[in-house]
């Protein structure tokens, strides 16, 4: 792959409130491009495997930074770094989940500088896609990663559809598990939606890994009360212990009531595009005790449906073990 | 046009390359050609306390900023895309990644390079002291990066222990594997060497 020092010739915008960039976003649409840390973006630039004709910084938008409490729920902002997210009282006292999460994401660096806003927008990591071939992801008619030959061992288990790529974000389970809701702003004006339904697979939109649309800012993330305090378990496995995306992660939450478990939300990442929640398996919990045992007979649920590819049948009891550990833990 | 989008405010917030003009942007370029589009390339960037006026273009990366046209080429480009540490500069006390910052990104913000590590006599910075002392570079690509790391781990955390030096430097790959020499060297530095 040819390394490029520079960017193409591009046009930047600086917004300084929100109001502007809505604007400008909402005047660009598809010649736009919002970055946060742009650590997602400018790879995607150098690599001319995807263009711009104008990037929207939205680094310069005070109101989308910073994490406060707003009655019972946290609101974190978009823009806020992942080093802010894993270091932050609140979110380390109420969520400390999220904070292992995100001080978990590629490297110290990184993290100083990538958003949560960016985290779970970034796209997804499959090579063919990123090296700019015309995939189903790309427009294209076909996938070359979901072949005997293709390279496909950080691929997905479920819900592929043409395209099998795993999505790469390490908060997005533990948003999902936590029930948090994205913010979405445009011109328009505000909406709230579910983390899980802000995550789009492949079967409902092939183009995407978001609902986000042109125009639209993901301002703040919201994380309800539901969770607080809870009993955590977060374990992400990858290949190298930084830089590295997730093989397999997963992001749980417990309820106890004294041995056992009331209630539980267990959420695995990078097993396909968006982060799957077990929701039969926290059924299957509910009321059992926190053990080994219960381990040993919940988890083999947990991997129902999966369909390996030619090189990633290894993620399907890497998977079990994650969930039992995260219950006998 | 959004009433709160005002043409000053607008002008204010965009910076346009030589290619704007192809790039179909008619109406705002329209509203911008208003002779501060040019000059819009010109920032002042704070780097190791001096500022520099320097012509960037819209795109271009701190890092490139820093060795081509501001000749301080001790920071080094490894991989040119976030995953080696080579590029590793302060960004208000901050390292970061300088390949994958946008120099218009840190206008108003203290910059520090390893140039501007060591004191103004030139003597150099304790940490740097303490790698030559436990011979910490082989090759010495990567040491620049390294450096720039383990003074802002020292500044924040001046007595860490060997794990905290091995988390503050994990964004920093050396090829040649001395990593143990590295993390000696910062134990030095802090006076934890046992």
């Amino acid at each position: 792959m040819p390394s490029h020092d520079v960017m193409p010739n591009m046009e930047l915008y600086q917004p300084a409130v929100l109001e502007d960039a809505l604007a400008i976003a909402d005047r660009l649409g598809d010649r736009g491009w919002l970055v946060g840390g742009g650590q997602d973006t400018y790879g995607w630039l150098k690599d001319r495997a995807k263009t711009t004709d104008a990037l929207i910084d939205l680094s310069g938008i005070d109101s989308l930074r910073g994490i406060r409490q707003d009655g019972d729920t946290l609101e974190i902002g978009a823009m806020t770094t992942l080093t802010e997210v894993a270091e932050n009282p609140l979110v380390r006292g109420q969520f400390s989940l999220l904070a292992e999460a995100s001080g978990i994401v590629a490297s110290p660096q990184i993290r100083n500088i990538g958003t949560i806003g960016g985290n779970v927008s970034q796209d997804v990591r499959c090579w063919y896609y990123r090296r700019g071939l015309s995939c189903y992801r790309a427009g294209g008619n076909l996938c070359y990663a979901d072949t005997p030959e293709g390279m496909n061992r950080e691929h997905a288990l479920f819900e592929g559809s043409r395209c099998v790529a795993a999505g790469a974000s390490d908060t997005a389970p533990a948003l999902v598990a936590l029930n948090a809701s994205m913010v979405i702003r445009n011109s328009g004006g505000e909406r709230e939606v579910s983390a899980e339904d802000f995550f789009v697979g492949p079967a409902l939109d092939i183009l995407n890994t978001t609902m986000l649309r042109p125009g639209d800012v993901l301002t703040a993330i919201r994380l309800p009360s539901d969770w607080r305090g809870a009993s955590f378990h977060f374990e992400k496995v990858a290949d190298r212990n930084v830089w590295d995306f997730s093989l397999v992660s997963i992001a749980a939450a417990f309820r106890l009531n004294g041995d056992s478990i009331s209630e539980a939300s267990i959420v695995c990442g990078a097993v396909q595009t968006t982060p799957r929640r077990l929701r039969n398996v926290e059924n299957a919990l509910r009321g059992m005790s926190k053990s080994m045992t219960t381990a040993e007979a919940v988890s083999p649920m947990a991997t129902a449906g999966a369909r390996a590819l030619a090189h990633n049948g290894f993620k399907i009891p890497l998977m079990r073990n994650l969930v039992k550990r995260a219950i006998a833990a | 046009m959004n009433a709160k989008l005002t043409r000053r405010r607008f002008i204010k917030g965009v910076i346009f390359s030589g290619a704007a003009a192809t790039t179909g942007a008619g109406v705002y370029l329209a509203q911008a050609q208003s002779g501060l589009a040019a000059a819009e390339r010109l920032l002042t960037l704070n780097v190791n306390g001096q500022d520099r006026t320097v012509d960037a273009l819209p795109q271009e990366t701190l890092a490139h900023t820093l060795r081509y046209r501001l000749n301080l080429t001790g920071t080094k480009i490894g991989c040119n895309r976030g995953e080696c540490g080579a590029c590793t500069v302060l960004i208000n006390g901050v390292p970061n990644y300088s390949c994958s910052v946008l120099t218009h990104n840190v206008k108003g913000q203290a910059v520090v390079s390893i140039e501007g590590v060591k004191a103004a006599d030139g003597t150099l910075h304790p940490v740097q002291q303490a790698f030559v002392a436990e011979n910490s570079p082989q090759c010495g690509f990567c040491t620049p990066g390294q450096v720039m790391s383990a003074v802002a781990l020292l500044n924040n955390n001046p007595a860490p222990d060997r794990q905290q030096v091995r988390m503050a430097l994990s964004g920093n790959l050396c090829r040649c594997g001395a990593y143990e020499h590295y993390i000696n060297g910062v134990l030095r530095a802090a006076g934890q060497l046992a």
